[in-house]
């Protein structure tokens, strides 16, 4: 049986390839201005990969805000239920899933077998997304990926007061100005967001373990804060930004 | 350097008829706000000189640029102002003000000045914030509500996208009324969100029109839901920055089905005008002591 998760995000889109409950391929293409055309492109990226053609694949459930553009899928789930599953897979202990994406962020609450208990989600706002890291990264004129090494390095804490990412922008300004160093800038925005998202974390109740998905868990600054805000350890998965899909690729296969 | 497309113009008036040496009472009002600086000097309670200019980096030199500017030409130095009153959100940073009084206040009593006693509502809509005051005939405020914790529905959001657009926010309100039919509003709040859904209209084949037009009539219904909260009550006066985009204007008017009052004066010099006032109150009640 081979089952096809897509999660079709904001910014790219991730399909994960599963034969009887294992993955054995996956891929991830940046979400381009026509979304069907990305989808393909990640489809048989992930299906080459594995060394299998379209005709192998026995069922597709498509996830994600642009889930509705996949349109060669017979089945669609929520970005919730999605990630609840593949959070699940991965760690059975996991009671709480928190996934922060380019545009949105999602507190999950779950049960051992991946039902969702409760949830929140920011989809209105960027100053709890990664949108948020993104605009300040291109403000201080760092790239993103060096965000989270970056404000590793920080020794100070410096309190930014802005939460709108449009008025955060002009405050790093600020601190520009006044000579602030950039690590504790960049730390400064990791305990923003995060102190966003653990207050839609505390809506759902914070439950042991927790797990952070998303592409944004890649930046290790922003778990640091995460961690730091929360006040305990938070589980990483290997690859974070892959989770949805992967949920989707479970709901493929009947799990 | 891109061309600078949020950059408004700066400006500075004095009264053509008037001679500050004929004055009892000299005073005036610094509003320091996030993205502008007003000075603003009455003679007598009357309006004689103003500057209107981008806030720097500091507040404290912004407020003397402001006030230099405003006396620039007149022959007033600042010892020949009795009193001043510093406002606006780097209130406590207007280094020749003698105290430092709300912007709600001074926007609601210089709106009272300005559009006369029969305002009942002020909106002011300024750089990074938004409020909806409810006042008096005498210009006190009964009630107000703000935001100042979102770029959407503020100033700095409609320079984000005038920059995108590479329209001069000078021209932002009349260029939003280009369209022969009225699209839909953006469906984002937030404005960095806005940004990216606009840009996908664009890539769309959307006008730079009816990109304005959409996000104009989204701030107009965001504002909308802040003054229905505070309750709108007649008449009706919009201060601040955005009181001169008619493109946000006319769509506020329609969707409130109300007209605002017509300015006679420059919009954004309400809260400086409010505490010019607040400063010859001042005055004339330590005289009767």
């Amino acid at each position: 049986m081979v089952a096809v998760g897509i999660d079709c995000g904001a910014k790219t889109v991730k399909v994960v390839l599963m034969k009887d409950g294992q993955i054995i391929g996956k891929s991830l293409v940046m979400a381009g201005i026509d979304t069907k055309v990305s989808v393909k492109e990640a489809f048989d990226e992930a299906l080459q990969k594995a060394g299998l053609t379209r005709n192998d694949v026995d069922n597709i459930v498509a996830t994600g805000a642009g889930k509705k553009e996949a349109i060669f899928t017979k089945d669609i789930i929520t970005e919730v239920a999605a990630a609840a599953k593949g959070a699940i897979y991965l760690n059975p202990a996991v009671r709480t899933v928190v996934d922060v994406g380019a545009e949105e962020g999602r507190a999950i609450k779950v049960d051992e077998s991946s039902k969702v208990v409760d949830f929140a989600i920011n989809e209105k706002c960027a100053a709890g997304a990664g949108a948020f890291t993104e605009a300040m990264a291109r403000a201080l004129e760092v790239k993103i990926e060096e965000m989270g090494p970056l404000s590793m390095k920080s020794t100070q804490v410096v309190p930014m007061n802005a939460q709108c990412a449009v008025f955060a922008e002009s405050e790093l300004v600020t601190l520009v100005h006044s000579k602030v160093p950039k690590p504790d800038m960049a730390r400064a925005i990791h305990d923003a967001i995060a102190d966003r998202i653990i207050s839609m974390v505390r809506r759902v109740g914070i439950e042991k373990e927790i797990m952070l998905i998303g592409g944004v868990a890649h930046n290790i600054g922003f778990v640091d804060s995460m961690s730091r805000g929360l006040a305990m350890e938070v589980v990483i998965p290997e690859a974070p930004e892959f989770v949805g899909a992967l949920g989707a690729a479970l709901a493929a296969g009947g799990k | 350097m891109s061309k600078e497309f949020w950059r408004w113009t700066e400006s500075r008036w004095t009264a053509p008829d008037k001679d500050w040496r004929n004055g009892k009472i000299i005073t005036a009002g610094a509003d320091v706000g996030s993205v502008s600086s007003q000075a603003v000097i009455m003679v007598n309670g009357e309006l004689y000189a103003y500057s209107n200019m981008r806030t720097g980096s500091d507040s404290p030199n912004s407020a003397m640029n402001a006030i230099n500017w405003a006396m620039e030409g007149t022959g007033l130095t600042l010892d020949n102002i009795h009193y001043t009153v510093g406002t606006g959100y780097g209130r406590v940073n207007v280094p020749f003000a003698q105290r430092a009084i709300t912007e709600i206040a001074c926007h609601a009593r210089g709106a009272n000045f300005m559009y006369g006693s029969t305002v009942r509502t002020v909106l002011d809509m300024g750089g990074q914030d938004c409020k909806a005051i409810r006042c008096d005939d005498k210009g006190k405020v009964i009630n107000f509500l703000m935001n100042d914790k979102c770029a959407a529905g503020t100033g700095r959001g409609m320079e984000v996208f005038a920059d995108l657009l590479g329209v001069s926010i000078n021209d932002v309100g009349e260029f939003s009324l280009k369209v022969a039919e009225e699209p839909p509003p953006v469906s984002s709040t937030c404005v960095v969100f806005a940004k990216s859904e606009a840009s996908g209209l664009l890539r769309q084949g959307w006008s730079k029109e009816k990109v304005l037009a959409a996000y104009s009539s989204a701030m107009a219904h965001r504002i909308c839901t802040l003054l229905e909260r505070v309750g709108l009550e007649k008449e009706f006066a919009i201060t601040g920055g955005i009181a001169k985009n008619i493109g946000v204007v006319t769509r506020l008017e329609k969707e409130l089905g109300i007209k605002a009052l017509i300015p006679k004066y420059d919009t954004q010099i309400a809260g400086g005008i409010g505490a010019a006032l607040f400063a010859k109150a001042i005055v004339e009640k330590e005289k009767k002591k």
